[in-house]
């Protein structure tokens, strides 16, 4: 999964995740380049400062939150080591200005499934956090508005967690006869 | 002393103008809209999370449920990712009937949204000549598919079958039928002063705030955003071709509308490009025998007689004309472990047999690398990306879209505050709301 992180298309030019590597060397946990995707782990507090470096710095200039979704690695099996924390919150962040695309990935324990949100900083955060809450259960520390997006309020359960069984029925009303 | 109140109004989901899946709960001056609400996911069928319980290669009559009046452009795009992720290239030849069949259906998009737009406004004329034009097109969707919206005609390392016998014929015939629709409904609507009157200025959004709500797609261009997923990062050969990404200025309905008609002729120049530049299919590989049914060659395999099918060509189905040995190298990767063989070595010989049961099979089929990869397609209505999580099994891990709707819908009230409450149906008509990608 790991190829290695410093070659560069153009030489001088720094690519997004090493411009983050050189500010933010101490607080990435990892980060590998795999089939052309930039890709930066980093730890829950880091977050929002990262975004802000990525969005307000004029080499970078990060205006598009393009994605924003969780992974849920419960029961996984692949790669080599296994999964330190249940959810990975998947942040794609688009540059229109360089057309330069990196993927931010936080890990989020089970225990407190807590990420700070970024809504104020990008718009298209709020629907997006909705979802993953709605989907996940992964609360949005200082969303105004963190309520189910896809399901109804009644929904117990979040369905995309890989412990819930994919043809588990929720029905609101019972059967008419 | 009088007291000033806001009403609220109800407006979906069972409105014919929000197709039935889409409630908008809206906060009232009089006509005027002081706030809205939006709410979602009344076509929730929990895409997601089915793709993780099959096979890759069974997920894609998933994806034709998505965007389901361009389902093409979602198949291409999920087996773009797939590839990705697998590494592989495909064969040119399978590259541009992608692009042709995308583009086909990018058109037949475009026509139905500005068609269900001027038909919401009560411009029914105008829409059934939309409709008809998209008729043409969905006339050859089928004849190279067989199927008019669930075709599920992509496959991972290639398409399904190869383009019929004079198809490039055909097409330019109804390229210039929906060229003339399009001239007619230009001139129904460009200048009709109710519709200019109803589109103009009304459903505003700033190219700051498209930006900020991850907007793409026509709805970013209309703004002045120049963004096309196509130009900024070219898959499949949108580099070889020529073709001008249409822009607005003011961000509003009437915008909208032009872009997306200037869109639509760019669309079928790209298919006209494509018809001229595309490598011949046929394959000189030495079928030399009679062409025998089906089930006549199973029969004589099983007998053993294999060597003497070797030369002989298979009679199919008319949905897979095109999948046989003469045309497989064209449209399929050669890469045994990703892609069905030939039906003559599948029908003929046992090492076909085994290869195709090897990637129909649950737990053997198609195992792409440890990893998770990002591929962004431009559809209809804007970036579609697919972000897809392998742990190196035949079923993904994780299924992620990312829907050009759901950043449009998220920014839908920021155009209808401020505005009248009839201006709620033109502007919801030009996002384009297509609730299966929306919802998933």
């Amino acid at each position: 999964m790991t190829e290695n992180h410093t070659t560069s298309k153009q030489p001088g030019i720094l690519t997004p995740l090493q411009r983050l590597q050189e500010k933010f060397s101490d607080k990435i946990i990892e980060s590998h380049v795999f089939r052309g995707d930039e890709t930066a782990v980093i730890g829950l507090l880091n977050l929002r400062s990262v975004a802000r470096f990525l969005k307000e710095t004029p080499e970078m200039d990060f205006n598009f939150l393009m994605d924003l979704t969780a992974v849920d690695y419960l029961f996984y099996t692949g790669g080599r080591v296994q999964k330190e924390f249940r959810f990975e919150v998947v942040y794609h962040f688009f540059s229109l200005k360089f057309n330069k695309r990196i993927r931010i990935k936080v890990p989020v324990d089970e225990k407190n499934p807590q990420v700070d949100t970024l809504s104020d900083l990008w718009a298209s955060a709020n629907w997006y956090e909705r979802e993953v809450w709605d989907m996940f259960g992964i609360q949005f520390k200082g969303h105004p508005n963190l309520k189910r997006i896809l399901m109804y309020d009644q929904f117990e359960g979040h369905a995309l967690r890989k412990d819930y069984p994919f043809n588990k029925r929720q029905p609101l009303i019972g059967p008419i006869n | 002393m009088t007291q000033r109140r806001s009403m609220l109004l109800n407006v979906g989901p069972s409105h014919p103008a929000m197709h039935g899946v889409i409630r908008i709960i809206m906060e009232l001056d009089g006509e005027k809209i002081k706030g809205a609400d939006v709410e979602i996911g009344y076509l929730h069928r929990a895409f997601e999370k089915m793709c993780e319980t099959v096979m890759y290669s069974q997920c894609f009559p998933y994806t034709d449920r998505l965007n389901y009046v361009s389902p093409l452009i979602n198949n291409a795009g999920f087996a773009l990712a797939v590839e990705k992720l697998l590494g592989i290239d495909i064969p040119e030849r399978a590259q541009y009937i992608r692009v042709i069949m995308s583009e086909i259906s990018r058109v037949t998009d475009h026509l139905t949204c500005i068609g269900a737009t001027a038909m919401e406004m009560g411009a029914m004329t105008a829409f059934l000549y939309m409709i008809k034009a998209r008729e043409f097109l969905y006339e050859l969707i089928e004849e190279i598919t067989g199927a008019r919206l669930t075709i599920s005609y992509v496959r991972i390392g290639g398409v399904k079958a190869d383009l019929t016998q004079g198809f490039a014929d055909r097409a330019f015939q109804k390229i210039a039928k929906v060229r003339k629709v399009l001239i007619e409904a230009d001139e129904m609507l460009t200048r009709n002063r109710i519709f200019s009157d109803r589109m103009k200025d009304i459903g505003k959004i700033s190219p700051e705030d498209a930006i900020a709500y991850g907007i793409t797609g026509p709805f970013l261009r209309s703004t002045g955003v120049s963004y096309d997923v196509r130009k900024a990062s070219p898959y499949l050969i949108y580099d070889k071709l020529e073709f001008e990404v249409p822009l607005g200025s003011k961000g509003d309905n009437l915008d909208r509308y032009f872009v997306r008609m200037a869109e639509m002729e760019q669309s079928l120049r790209i298919i006209e490009q494509c018809f001229v530049q595309i490598p011949d299919g046929e394959i000189a590989c030495g079928l030399t025998g009679e062409v025998i049914p089906a089930a006549q060659m199973v029969d004589r395999a099983k007998m053993g007689e294999t060597e003497e099918l070797i030369e002989d060509e298979v009679a199919l189905d008319p949905t897979l004309q095109g999948s046989t040995r003469k045309y497989h190298d064209a449209i399929y990767a050669h890469k045994k472990d990703v892609v069905l063989p030939a039906k003559e070595n599948t029908y003929g010989n046992i090492e076909g047999l085994m290869n195709h049961f090897k990637l129909v099979m649950y737990g053997h089929g198609i195992q792409p690398p440890v990893g998770e990869t990002y591929f962004p397609v431009e559809g209809a209505n804007g970036e579609l990306g697919f972000y897809i999580v392998s742990d190196g099994r035949d079923q993904p891990w994780r299924v992620r879209v990312h829907p050009p709707c759901f950043a449009i819908m998220a920014a839908l009230p920021k155009c209808l505050i401020g505005g009248m409450m009839a201006d709620l149906i033109p502007t919801f008509g030009s996002v384009n709301m297509i609730a299966g990608e929306l919802d998933r």
